[in-house]
């Protein structure tokens, strides 16, 4: 059980490290797929296509196992972040695009006729308005990302998956295992459910 | 084309230093052109009202003196300096982001759908572009916000959002909002299309009492006739992205000398 | 350093494996199909007994994931009685995990049915089958059936997570090569490549889909 325990503090290590650069990535990302510019934009669609393309598994796989290969080794822990950060990033990077994109663009052009700059309206204008529609499927992702932490223990990281099936090796008691392992995903995921449907009908209400 | 009538013939006011000058402006959108080598000079704390059907070109017309469209063709001068241009070497160049924010900082406009800033409270609405904008200080700009919300008529609603207020009331915020900004030239564009019909008077007292005031230039885009009449010192009949007739308001509607002007204000009257 | 005739040599087994992927992908889907359909009518009834344990069911099959669920059908099962071969453990930990996200999207197609449906049917005095089977479902169905289309190009991206449960599988088959001839570069690189080359092709599919759609 505490062993377990050592398995669950690295499953929210890896999730918040990896949220961290998938928000990153996925602000940066969303802007560039709005830049006037066309090579930055299909620069970054790339990016989307290859992480949205092909499957979480095979990224970790690829960068734990090839990557090496170039000289480039990165533990476990760093894999997963890297890999669930781009990739969340990327799927992400849509939510970031549309919800700037849902403004109304009498909002731009008011703060235009006020003689407001890009960058003003930008973060005083739409930034504000589009968080708040960005929130709830930014949240349903971040669950999504909390699920798929899992994966990271097939390329040997010692988290809550990984640790459970350890357990299980050494006590063969499966069905608690197993179990219990179920449960403590549920545990982390659920209230940030139930959070993000609070939040959605606030939102919606049109309070907040 | 030789029946319309010629600008400087009919115009209510001449020989004036225009404040606002449109040269052979041209838009296009796509293939279709909106706006025709269209010229018009507007005198300083003149009050012009805009009328034509639908899809005549109004919006377009005062959308490209904000800068919110670029004219295809032509120039447009605002206080003696062009606006979409830059002079170098005598020669016109397009103008770059500072140039446009530094000329139109002379204009405002108020829009059909008021635009206030649904997640900022009537204040903020009215205090963050001079602020931002201006740099006054926080308490410099909610002192004229509230000077100027006074004059709407508003300065109980300070905390409010723009939800928890009627159409009218959002309008006049959004009045106030450019008002603060000082402009020399002030852009309506059918500011009470939007209302319901008990509203839409509370908005135009408001703008009739700026009027009043005298030294601001209005370029007023409307459907509302008889308030046309009353504050303009000019109407413009635009059509097809031309300007057919225009000249003093008892001349425009009790003797237009066009035949689509007439045909437009006798279907308007009948409508109403 | 890209070796093509190590790649060209590996093709074959990694196709073989990329059917076993294919199989997985398409039996989990019919599975998903079904039994979201009977979740989404199930949470909809109006007999608590049977609706609220259906839900929970949702709730807490959407809120794990996917790999602890395959462990636990796969090792747990087991010890009542019930072994499994890795694909049919996995086409049933794929398609149930699925089922419930299918459930959210027939659930939406159902509630944008307006309620004279309903009331019409009644009207005539249609049974609740029959309601279903030739009022909601025919109306509810079309419009969903490009959001279908990514949650089963989701599934397919997903089942690379059967090789957890010893399905061998492209990725599996991958691994496999790499560990034999100590080159990983090649066969994991492909598999990426497969993926990357089928689900887009795919999603210009869901597209085209989508676009016919709004055009009726
Ligand atoms: N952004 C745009 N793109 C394409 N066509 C436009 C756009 N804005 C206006 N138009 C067209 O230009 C014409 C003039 O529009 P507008 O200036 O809004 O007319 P008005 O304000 O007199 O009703 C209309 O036919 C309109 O459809
Ligand atoms: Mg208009």
């Amino acid at each position: 059980m505490p062993f377990l325990l050592k398995g669950v503090v690295v499953t929210i290590e890896l999730t918040v490290m990896a949220a961290i650069l998938a928000f990153i990535m996925a602000f940066i990302a969303g802007f560039a797929r709005l830049s006037k510019f066309a090579i930055v934009r299909g620069i970054t669609q790339i990016y989307v296509e290859i992480f949205r393309g092909t499957s979480l598994l095979v990224q970790l796989f690829w960068v734990y196992f090839v990557l090496p290969f170039f000289g480039i080794e990165l533990s476990a822990m760093m894999t997963g972040v890297l890999v669930l950060g781009l990739n969340y990033g990327a799927y992400a990077s849509e939510v970031i695009r549309s919800s700037i994109l849902a403004i109304p663009k009498g909002q731009t052009e008011a703060g235009i006729a006020l003689n407001m700059s890009p960058s003003l309206i930008m973060k005083r204008i739409i930034l504000p308005q589009a968080m708040l529609i960005m929130l709830p499927p930014l949240g349903n992702y971040l669950i999504e990302l909390i699920k798929s932490t899992a994966l990271v223990s097939l390329i040997t990281l010692h988290d809550l998956m990984f640790c459970g099936t350890m357990i299980n090796n050494v006590t063969m008691r499966t069905i608690e295992v197993y179990s219990l392992v179920l449960i403590i995903y549920f545990l982390l995921a659920y209230p940030l459910t139930l959070a993000i449907r609070r939040l959605e009908k606030r939102l919606s209400a049109g309070r907040l | 084309m030789s029946e319309i009538v010629t600008e400087t013939s009919n115009n209510g006011i001449q020989n004036f230093e225009p404040i606002v000058r449109y040269q052979k402006v041209s838009k296009s959108f796509g293939d279709t052109e909106v706006i025709k080598e269209l010229d018009l000079d507007v005198a300083p704390a003149e009050k012009i009202g805009i009328i034509g059907p639908s899809g005549s070109g109004k919006t377009t017309l005062i959308r490209m003196l904000m800068t919110l469209e670029k004219p295809t063709s032509g120039t447009i001068e605002v206080d003696g300096e062009l606006l979409w241009h830059k002079r170098v070497n005598g020669n016109l160049v397009p103008a770059d982001e500072k140039h446009l924010r530094k000329v139109r900082s002379k204009v405002g406009m108020i829009f059909q759908q008021f635009n206030l800033f649904p997640h900022m409270t009537m204040l903020r609405n009215v205090t963050e572009a001079p602020i931002h904008v201006l740099g006054l200080s926080r308490e410099e700009a909610e002192e004229r916000a509230i000077t100027m919300l006074e004059k709407v008529g508003l300065k109980d609603k300070l905390d409010q959002y723009p939800r928890q207020l009627s159409g009218g009331q959002q309008q006049r915020v959004a009045i106030a909002r450019a008002l603060v900004m000082n402009p020399k030239i002030m852009l309506f564009d059918e500011v009470t299309s939007a209302l319901d019909p008990e509203l839409v008077e509370e908005v135009l007292a408001v703008i009739k009492e700026i009027a009043l005031e005298g030294n601001m230039t209005m370029l007023l885009v409307t459907h509302e006739m008889q308030f046309a009449r009353e504050i303009a010192d000019r109407i413009v009949f635009i059509n097809g992205g031309t300007i057919i007739e225009q000249g003093p308001p008892e001349e425009i509607f009790e003797n237009p000398k066009h035949e689509r002007t007439q045909n437009f204000l006798r279907r308007f009257n009948k409508k109403n | 350093m890209w070796d093509w005739e190590f790649t060209i040599s590996i093709l074959p087994l990694l196709l073989e494996g990329l059917k076993i992927t294919l199989i997985a992908t398409f039996l989990a889907f019919g599975f998903a199909v079904v039994v979201g359909l009977l979740l989404a009518i199930a949470s909809r009834s109006s007999v608590k007994i049977l609706s609220l344990p259906v839900k929970a069911f949702i709730e807490f099959v959407r809120s794990t994931p996917l790999l602890a669920q395959l462990f636990f059908i796969f090792y747990v099962f087991p010890k009542f009685g019930l072994v499994l071969t890795p694909l049919v453990a996995g086409v049933l930990g794929l398609g149930l995990h699925y089922s419930t996200y299918l459930s959210e999207v027939y659930r939406s197609g159902i509630d944008s049915i307006p309620r004279g449906q309903w009331e019409a049917a009644k009207a005539l005095n249609f049974s609740k089958a029959r309601t279903w089977i030739s009022i909601i479902i025919p109306q509810a169905v079309p419009p969903i059936i490009p959001v279908m289309g990514n949650y089963l190009i989701g599934m397919f991206k997903d089942t690379p997570l059967l090789s957890a449960i010893t399905l061998v599988e492209v990725l599996q088959t991958a691994k496999i090569i790499g560990a034999q001839s100590f080159r990983y570069l090649e066969p994991i690189t492909m598999v990426g490549v497969i993926f990357l080359i089928l689900s887009y092709v795919s999603s210009l599919g869901v597209r085209w889909l989508e676009l016919r759609l709004n055009q009726r």
